[in-house]
């Protein structure tokens, strides 16, 4: 790989996030596209990248929170109540 | 996950409208997604714990604040990053320097890019099972430096907007998107070393690092 492919594979490289987002320019998401179907090595990166953002939008995180306690759901709802109350006034 | 932005809405705007009925599943709702946050955010459950209920108490007292119950998802996540960062400043657990992805291989020659590209496509999406990938994300996304895992936690996992979470975090959007990439890039990294790892073959996809 000469030294401008590899300056257009990090140009598109830095930009595939927002490629991905669809928040490039036309023109931009024509470039980085071209590049993709030509260069194996960004085309498998920007792949794996795709599938990274896939899986941390369906992410639920291992822990979870403990039940809430009557108390902790007091406290809220009293605070609930006073807010529609100040709102009333 | 969990319910669909418009659900949000409108049992934010059932609570707006006086029908307490909404109160328990918006705060069940919201407990769980404030304590993922928070959880990795501040890596302490119970540090965690004591974010949820002092962000929901904000929540319910400033309820009236909230002009358009579309927006509440991030309303919410603004008081809860606040919250976060009130519990980090007294907790003992606190890092005393932030690391910065820039920190590693952006040096201009090449070693940025290698970071990038190196072994790309082998992410695989089911050769780990499930309990084992989550783990794998919840140890990529915890290991990040605050400032990307933020951004990263408000964009992919909350699926806020661009602008939503440059508003919560207080940046502009070109950096929220500059980081939201790095993010995305040592995260996927992180993944592809641990399916390495869990697959028995080291070596096989991570040999130019």
């Amino acid at each position: 790989m000469d030294a401008i492919e590899q300056g257009k594979c990090s140009e598109v490289s830095a930009l595939l996030s927002e490629y991905l987002n669809l928040e490039l320019p036309a023109d931009a998401c024509r470039d980085v596209e071209s590049h993709l179907s030509g260069c194996e090595s960004c085309g498998e990166f920007a792949e794996s990248l795709r599938k990274t953002v896939e899986l941390c939008h369906a992410y639920l995180p291992s822990a979870m929170p403990e039940p809430i306690s009557s108390r902790a759901r007091e406290e809220l709802m009293g605070a609930y109540k006073r807010m529609l109350a100040a709102r009333q006034r | 996950m969990g319910l669909h932005r418009e659900v949000e809405a409108r049992l934010a705007a059932q609570l707006l409208a006086g029908e307490p009925e909404a109160f328990d599943r918006f705060v069940e709702h919201f407990r769980t997604k404030i304590f993922h946050y928070s959880w990795l955010m501040c890596g302490q459950r119970e540090d965690a714990e004591e974010v949820v209920q002092e962000a929901l108490l904000k929540v319910f007292e400033n309820l009236a604040d909230l002009r358009d119950p579309s927006r509440v998802r991030p309303w919410v996540f603004q008081i809860a990053k606040n919250a976060c960062l009130m519990k980090r400043r007294k907790s003992v657990f606190a890092p005393a320097r932030e690391l910065s992805l820039d920190d590693h291989g952006s040096h201009g020659d090449g070693a940025d890019r290698e970071l990038q590209i190196a072994d790309g496509g082998s992410l695989p999406d089911r050769r780990l099972i499930q309990a084992e990938q989550r783990r794998a994300l919840d140890r990529a996304i915890a290991a990040l430096p605050e400032s990307y895992k933020s951004v990263m936690l408000l964009r992919d996992v909350e699926e806020l907007s661009t602008a939503e979470t440059a508003q919560i975090l207080d940046l502009t959007e070109d950096v929220v998107k500059t980081r939201l990439h790095r993010a995305r890039v040592s995260v996927r990294k992180t993944l592809e070393e641990a399916v390495a790892a869990g697959s028995g073959h080291p070596g096989e996809t991570h040999g130019r690092d």
